[in-house]
């Protein structure tokens, strides 16, 4: 085994900083009641629907989706959640956009002149028309146009929310999203928008794999490389992770 | 090209390494879930079992001096349209308190105020008073609106005509129906907006029955629950008036 001490090591990268993960894994939970709490709202004025002239292609929402989350009726208790809730998801928001920007960690995130190139090669690579990989540092360019596309919205999601909420107080804001109805609007759009960004998502990092998905939760990535005898080549090895059994054996001697 | 500084560590520190993390990792969704089923177990703050759970109603009542303090101003108004832009198919949404028969003859604005006594006025006494139009988008706290005309006198003009200065110094306004079916508690401050009218034309026309003839409240700094049908009474405290939806689980301030 002592002969080969490769096989017991690995090279990681810092990927994820522990704040970051923590506002991820904070907002999951906080987004979700907030989308619930907002079906519970709009349940009882569900006038939106998608379609031309009279013919309806998809209407928000068909009863059975209604049924099936136990939505209707319950419009008190929506806003009470959606008024409470909304907190959170606001200060989440703000100390994730301030720590990015005081980390410097949103150089990573923001997109960058190449990025809408790039994004494009991401996409293809993606539907597997072109082979070769896209370059990326922490995120790859499709990445950050998401991520920073996702922060945009969360800040419409806040000030259109806030439109509606008090539009006789902040009229001015109302005004600024084309008054009521079309900020009712937009906000809405801005929850499906979370919708189609979380499958998305989910299948992008499903297949990214495990190796990106626990980046998330423990915040290094191991690094994969072809050739494996470049381990061999990098003796430096931490005096904490030396392998324990070459310390065990010197005691008993 | 930057690249991200590598590190080389042992297979085993890789592997503690990703326990400890999904272990914080569960212990945060544990957390959450706990925090959930707590909130869950809280009891409702009307009797009943109806209501809003406890807590929640804290954070509504915080909201309520959050923005009110922050964002509520008299000089802060709706947004007003011309009559043109008027619906004329006023949609009707509740009749809670104009269940019961109607007679116009006896009807009185019941003002009780501060001393007890009652100030019984007729729809005439009201008429007499300088007349306020508005046109504005009406919202319901379901989430639809409307752009609706309407006219009455406001109500700081009606308290400065028949001498309410002590009343409307107190803290809330609080409306009833004359069968007391419905009824509602609005702040001061709200009730004294320069919007805040109490209304007996829509469109030009006399109220409709349906529309809360023969007085009503418009008071578009709030939903439209607030807008109570047939006054038959006026009252004023400093505590919370009772307030029907607010029985049912609704914020109690209601402000927009």
């Amino acid at each position: 085994m002592s002969k080969q001490p490769t096989n017991k090591l690995k090279i990681i990268v810092k990927k994820h900083p522990l704040a970051i993960r923590w506002f991820h894994w904070i907002n999951f939970p906080v987004l979700g009641v907030m989308i619930w709490s907002g079906l519970l709202i709009y349940w009882a004025n569900d006038v939106y629907k998608i379609g031309f002239g009279d013919k309806t292609i998809l209407k928000f929402f068909p009863q059975n989706f209604y049924s099936a989350f136990h939505i209707p009726f319950r419009l008190a208790e929506g806003m009470a959640y959606h008024f409470v809730f909304m907190w959170l998801f606001f200060l989440t928001g703000i100390l994730y956009v301030l720590y990015t920007i005081f980390s410097g960690e949103w150089r990573y995130l923001v997109p960058n002149k190449r990025s809408w190139k790039e994004a494009w090669l991401v996409l293809l690579h993606d539907l597997h028309i072109k082979k070769s990989t896209p370059p990326q540092l922490k995120y790859n360019a499709a990445q950050r146009i998401a991520y920073t596309a996702i922060i945009v919205m969360g800040i419409g999601s806040i000030l259109t929310g806030l439109a509606i909420y008090k539009p006789a107080q902040l009229n001015w804001l109302c005004w600024l999203f084309g008054g009521y109805k079309f900020a009712r609007i937009i906000h809405f759009a801005l929850t499906i928008g979370y919708v189609l960004f979380f499958v998305i998502h989910i299948i992008q990092v499903i297949l990214a794999g495990w190796n990106n998905f626990r980046a998330m939760v423990t915040g290094f990535e191991v690094v994969k490389r072809q050739k494996p005898f470049e381990f061999e080549e990098k003796p430096i090895v931490e005096p904490a992770t030396l392998p324990v059994e070459t310390t065990t054996i010197n005691e008993s001697e | 090209m930057k690249t991200l500084e590598e590190k080389t560590v042992s297979k085993k520190a890789v592997l503690w390494r990703t326990l400890i993390s999904f272990f914080f990792l569960f212990l945060f969704f544990g957390a959450c879930w706990w925090s959930w089923s707590w909130l869950h177990k809280q009891p409702f703050d009307g009797s009943f079992g109806q209501g809003v759970r406890q807590p929640l109603r804290n954070v509504l009542n915080t909201n309520e001096k959050i923005f009110s303090g922050i964002t509520f101003s008299k000089n802060h108004l709706s947004k007003t349209y011309p009559i043109s832009a008027a619906t004329k198919n006023v949609r009707f949404n509740g009749g809670l308190g104009l269940k019961s028969d109607f007679d116009s003859a006896s009807w009185r604005l019941n003002v009780i105020k501060k001393n007890g006594d009652t100030l019984q006025l007729t729809l005439d006494n009201i008429k007499k008073l300088p007349r306020t139009e508005i046109c504005f988008n009406f919202k319901c706290i379901e989430g639809w609106n409307q752009i609706t005309w309407w006219a009455g006198v406001k109500f700081s003009d009606f308290v400065k005509a028949y001498g309410l200065d002590n009343e409307s110094s107190m803290k809330y306004l609080g409306l009833s129906t004359p069968d007391e079916e419905y009824y509602v508690g609005i702040d001061m401050p709200s009730a004294m907006h320069p919007q805040t009218i109490l209304c007996y034309e829509l469109n030009g026309q006399p109220l409709p029955l349906k529309e809360g003839y023969p007085l009503r409240l418009i008071i578009p700094v709030k939903y439209g629950i607030k807008h109570l049908k047939r006054i038959g009474y006026m009252y004023f405290d400093n505590k919370r008036p009772k307030d029907y939806w607010f029985e049912q689980g609704y914020d109690y301030y209601s402000g927009l």
